[in-house]
């Protein structure tokens, strides 16, 4: 990363435009050419989503595919995509942000384009990055936000209005939202020496109250379920930028162990992003092992956690030992527990005695 | 008891059941009546019917009266008073097809109209010469006609024709859909005719004529032996010259030579020798039966029957549906076929289109015909109804549910097959069953092709909307976000998809990719 920061925002942003504008060019060229406009993309369809092993993440295959306005199933998603382009590259422009929500909802009025759901219009979006090889982030566009940073960090915005003004984490006791704010700015420094991820909420705010961060030196970040992509983009820098180790805390079931892999390793729908993952990160618990050590309480595994556990044993992202034998006892015991499991123990037990235990056996 | 006195007791017969059908039944008795006049002498039929209410009598039940003109044969002044006044047999010994429904011409009418209003009913015509005018009432006990005034006018104009006026009790009201349906229905089978209807709120309707041809007429023909009956066999004995057996079959019959009144009397057993006057009651029943059997007559002749025509029922049809050229009608007329010794044959047509959507609701419409005269009521108990909803798999033919779609049903015969007395719909006689399947078949056939072209039509225009609707909007927003000045022009592309350019889908195969920068 270089000195200043906001520099290299810019660079971004004209080069991000650039590409909108020259999808505009082609688009324009093909029309004044006679010719129905077309642009060729990586297929994102099943069969072309692959895993590396090397990359450990999925990755789009080579099969491509033609958005082509001349085929009648085509010409409304790739009006809907020029549309978005045109969007995005208003938005890169004025250096303004927005949400899928939004875009969805600014698709509204222009008539034709509408688009019939949410879905949709996120769709369209990921058909964008896919054609322009770059994350929805670039353009622009975020999700809503619901996961939460707190720590030991200082941070250099780059949004207007607040170039080269800094922060640190600590700041806000709640922690601080994750937002295109956060996402673009630059890391300064940091005191931490890892990173705890916390799947939710309640166990995060916990955490800060019993001053984790200090204890453990660690940088907090709340992922709010399944974590967002500009969370997952977050992590991977702290892990790239300084080295710091990611240990990431879910609830004991299927769903949780989920969570935590995409970490690791993405998602099929990101198959056509690189950067999102963490291959380095470690998921510490809840384990099933833990369970069984603690003497958690628990619930049973539903027909649905069970049928999610199977699914997950054949997985390849799943092929590491420890996930094989986690499955394997989540399979066995065929019990589940969550993150506040630990509060049989008194509140501060997880901080006190779980936590301290975990990061020094791993 | 006399026959007007038997009709009398009977009205519900004639379909004189309750006073809506009341008035629809004199219509239509009398409607026919001036059809049959006119083109019995070819006349292009120019008819008038016009219904006034008089007074109140009851509750649901009114005082109408009925006046109907026509242009017809007219009738010798010494036959007005038994025409009208006198309920009789006509001593038919020969077949054609006839509209009339029970041969009373409007008799019944005036029966109806006089038992019910006690007024008289007046009969003007004229063949040409003088005008004769009747007012006259009718003896039933007796089943004579009492004529009450008869005068009689110079015809300087050579006017012919017949008007007839009465009064009858009725309910116009609960039957005026119906009756315009009637009327609008005998306008489709008889084209040639213009007719003109004011009802008694003094509107006018008209039915005007689309074509100047008429049908050829009937001819009559000799009873075939397979459709005799008992009695009228017996009628025939008892007017017959002939002094043989042999002879009267060959005189009296249709398709009977030497040779198979021969072998049809030797397979009855009775001597070709054996004098007619003389036969025993036993024995007409026995030549009544065998004839049934017999295999060797000639096939019934066909030259009796008077079907509309392809031509013009489609005039017909057209014109009173409104039909334009770009709705579908297809008019089928099948050869004559026979059944039970009867000859017939079955026209149908089949038509569909947004001119049949507008005024008709969604779904098939039946318009169903007996010899020319539209049948109305009972339509889901007749033979028509059975081919068209069980019969024929209409998805076959591309028709589902909710497709507009009216198909017509001729059927016309020297004896109609219908089920009950009140003549409204045709038993599933099996040869009449095929036919009619057989005649929507063929005219569906056509429609299915229709059908098909109309909707890659339909799907055309639709790829096209697409194109149109989405291409200028690539146009905008290409040159917004390229920072170009003008749209480009998508009018090639427009142009190609309605023509569907071979060479533009030679192009697309031409491979690029846009590049995004590695950052």
């Amino acid at each position: 990363m270089s000195e200043t920061p906001h520099k290299d925002a810019d660079k971004r942003r004209e080069i991000t435009e650039a590409s909108l504008k020259q999808l505009g060019n082609l688009i324009y060229e093909q029309i004044q050419n006679r010719e129905f406009p077309w642009i060729m993309m990586q297929s994102r369809s099943t069969d072309n989503i692959i895993y590396d092993p090397e990359l450990r993440q999925y990755i789009l295959g080579s099969r491509t595919t033609r958005r082509h306005a001349r085929n009648i199933r085509h010409i409304r998603p790739f009006t809907q995509m020029v549309w978005t382009a045109w969007f995005a590259r208003e938005l890169v422009s004025m250096r303004k942000t927005s949400t899928l929500r939004e875009v969805y909802y600014s698709a509204r009025g222009q008539q034709d384009i509408e688009f019939s759901g949410q879905p949709e219009s996120d769709n369209i979006i990921i058909d964008l990055e896919v054609a322009l090889n770059r994350p929805r982030e670039d353009f622009g566009i975020f999700p809503e936000e619901r996961s939460a940073i707190f720590g030991d960090l200082t941070i250099e915005y780059t949004v207007p209005g607040y170039e080269g003004r800094r922060m640190n984490l600590t700041d806000h006791p709640d922690g601080v939202m994750v937002g295109p704010a956060v996402t673009s700015s630059e890391f300064v420094e940091t005191s931490a020496d890892k990173v705890l991820v916390i799947e939710k909420g309640a166990m995060f705010n916990r955490l800060i109250e019993e001053k984790a961060h200090e204890r453990f030196n660690a940088i907090l970040v709340h992922t709010a379920g399944q974590s967002p992509r500009s969370t997952r983009k977050i992590i991977r820098r702290l892990n790239q930028q300084w080295g710091l180790p990611i240990y990431i805390f879910t609830d004991g079931d299927p769903w949780g162990i989920h969570i935590a892999m995409v970490i690791i390793s993405g998602s099929a729908n990101a198959a056509h992003l690189r950067d999102l993952a963490t291959p380095e990160a470690k998921w510490i618990g809840v384990w099933g092992t833990d369970i069984i050590d603690y003497k958690l309480p628990t619930e049973n595994l539903t027909e649905h956690d069970s049928k999610r556990l199977r699914e997950l044993k054949t997985d390849p992202r799943y092929t590491g030992e420890i996930w094989q034998r986690e499955i394997d006892i989540f399979m066995k015991i065929g019990k589940k527990a969550e993150l506040e499991a630990f509060s049989r123990y008194g509140l501060t037990y997880i901080v006190d005695e779980y936590l301290p235990a975990k990061l020094e056996s791993v | 008891m006399s026959p007007s006195d038997f009709f009398y007791r009977n009205r519900e017969i004639a379909g004189f059941s309750n006073p809506s059908r009341a008035i629809y039944a004199a219509v239509r008795e009398l409607l026919e009546n001036s059809l049959d006049a006119c083109e019995a002498q070819k006349a292009l039929p120019e008819i008038y019917l016009r219904i006034t209410e008089v007074s109140a009598s009851e509750p649901g039940a009114n005082v109408y009266i009925m006046r109907i003109s026509d242009n017809g044969t007219g009738l010798p002044p010494e036959e007005i008073p038994n025409c009208f006044g006198k309920v009789f047999y006509g001593s038919k010994y020969t077949l054609k097809q006839a509209r009339g429904t029970f041969g009373l011409g409007g008799t019944i009418t005036i029966l109806y109209g006089q038992i019910t209003t006690h007024k008289p009913v007046t009969i003007t015509s004229s063949t040409g010469g003088e005008i004769h005018e009747y007012e006259m009432m009718i003896d039933i006990q007796n089943n004579r006609p009492l004529i009450l005034r008869h005068r009689v006018m110079e015809n300087k104009k050579k006017w012919r024709g017949t008007v007839v006026e009465l009064q009858m009790e009725g309910d116009y009201s609960r039957i005026k859909s119906r009756l315009l349906d009637y009327l609008k229905e005998t306008a489709i089978v008889n084209p040639y005719a213009d007719l003109t209807f004011v009802d008694p709120a003094g509107r006018l309707y008209r039915y005007e004529r689309g074509t100047e041809k008429m049908p050829p007429l009937p001819k009559a023909v000799k009873p075939h032996p397979h459709g005799i009956d008992v009695e009228n066999f017996r009628r025939l004995v008892s007017v017959t010259k002939e002094k043989s057996m042999k002879a009267f079959m060959m005189e009296h019959f249709q398709g009977i030579g030497q040779k198979t009144a021969d072998n049809f009397l030797k397979a009855a057993g009775i001597s070709r020798r054996a004098k007619p006057k003389s036969l025993k009651p036993e024995d007409i029943v026995t030549l009544v039966r065998t004839a049934r059997q017999f295999s060797d007559f000639k096939r019934p002749d066909p030259s009796c029957l008077s079907p509309i025509g392809e031509e013009l029922l489609e005039t017909g049809i057209r014109k009173e549906l409104n039909l334009t050229e770009e709705d579908f009608l297809k008019v089928v007329t099948r050869k004559p076929s026979t059944y039970l010794g009867f000859p017939f044959i079955v026209e149908a047509a089949v038509a569909t289109g947004s001119s049949i959507s507008k005024q008709y609701k969604s779904g098939t419409t039946i318009i169903r015909y007996a010899n020319r005269i539209p049948l109305l009521f009972d339509e889901s108990s007749g033979v028509i109804w059975k081919v068209i909803n069980k019969n024929i798999n209409w998805s076959t033919y591309k028709v589902y549910s909710d497709t507009p779609l009216v198909v017509v049903v001729h059927v016309c015969s020297t004896k109609i097959p219908y089920k009950t007395v009140g003549k409204e719909y045709m038993a599933d006689q099996p040869e009449v069953e095929r036919e009619i399947t057989n005649a929507i078949r063929t005219a569906a056939r056509s429609l299915r092709i229709f059908i098909s072209r109309s909707q890659r039509a339909a799907k055309e225009r639709r790829r096209l909307d697409i194109f149109e609707k989405f291409l200028p909007k690539i146009a905008e927003f290409s040159t917004k976000l390229s920072d170009k000045e003008d749209y480009p022009d998508i009018e090639p592309l427009l142009r190609a998809v309605s023509t569907a350019i071979p060479d533009v889908e030679e192009k697309i195969k031409e491979v690029t990719t846009i590049v995004g920068d590695a950052a």
